[in-house]
């Protein structure tokens, strides 16, 4: 506190805010949670019940999936719901035990950077991604690739 | 109050992991050799097990969190939250326990 307040100066717990930050963030929580479920649960049942479950998982697996938009499209919406779910949970985390302004801050700092580099890259990856990159051993790749 | 540490530990784990997945699976980027290089050293009954217990973190975080907003926004939520608890323990077995064992017998094929 810089200056001593007049006497009499009503309590004010925090600067009023003009947003309904909190309020969208716990309707985000809520809605992104159940279109999670269907998506993580595709997911999983697909990678990890069906087939040889995670034994079958390598590139030539990857890439047959991200051969199809169908697949892009669910793994760029689960990548975005997720990472944001999980950051703003974090967040929630990190306000109820960090009691320092500073701490807080730093962990906040660390937490965007974190999710915002999470965010790119696998964006970044979904979208420039090749399933027969030149150079690649014929084992290592999808078969569809040899027709090309 | 023990759902709800289980909701933030279960919540914590899945993020860390989820940072961790997205930097691996980004290796598809680098090579199709850098990738499975990394893949293959997951194929051991230690990450097999890591796998089932990161499995077993999801499905209480859905299912608790279903309950959540039942809580929120059935009028009979409040009343019905403990016999809710029951309901994703119970649901957490019936889909656990048959996951496991298809994956053990991936994991220790």
């Amino acid at each position: 506190m810089s200056t001593i307040e007049a006497p009499r100066t009503q309590f004010r717990r925090s600067r009023a805010t003009r947003s309904n930050y909190e309020l969208w963030s716990w309707v985000f929580m809520r809605g992104s949670g159940l279109l999670l479920i269907a998506l993580v649960f595709g997911h999983l049942l697909v990678n990890l019940v069906l087939g040889e479950g995670i034994k079958q998982v390598d590139f030539a697996f990857v890439a047959g999936k991200w051969a199809s938009p169908f697949w892009q499209t669910w793994d760029l919406m689960m990548l975005w719901l997720a990472e944001i779910h999980g950051a703003n949970g974090v967040r929630t985390i990190i306000n109820d035990y960090a009691e320092k302004d500073r701490t807080r801050f730093a962990l906040k700092t660390l937490l965007l950077a974190s999710a915002g580099l999470i965010l790119v890259l696998g964006t970044l990856v979904i979208f420039t991604f090749d399933p027969c990159p030149t150079g690649a051993a014929t084992a290592d790749v999808p078969s569809f690739c040899q027709t090309r | 109050m023990w759902s709800w540490v289980a909701h933030r530990v279960t919540g914590m784990l899945i993020f860390v992991f989820l940072f961790a997945h997205v930097l691996d699976t980004a290796l598809v980027r680098v090579s199709p050799e850098a990738y499975n290089t990394v893949i293959s050293s997951y194929k051991n009954p230690i990450v097999g097990l890591g796998e089932a217990g990161l499995v077993a973190a999801v499905i209480f975080h859905a299912f608790n969190g279903v309950r959540v907003m039942l809580v929120d926004f059935w009028s009979q939520g409040p009343r019905y939250q403990r016999q809710m608890l029951w309901v994703v323990v119970g649901l957490w077995v019936v889909l656990f326990v048959p996951f496991l064992v298809r994956h053990l017998m991936h994991v220790f094929a």
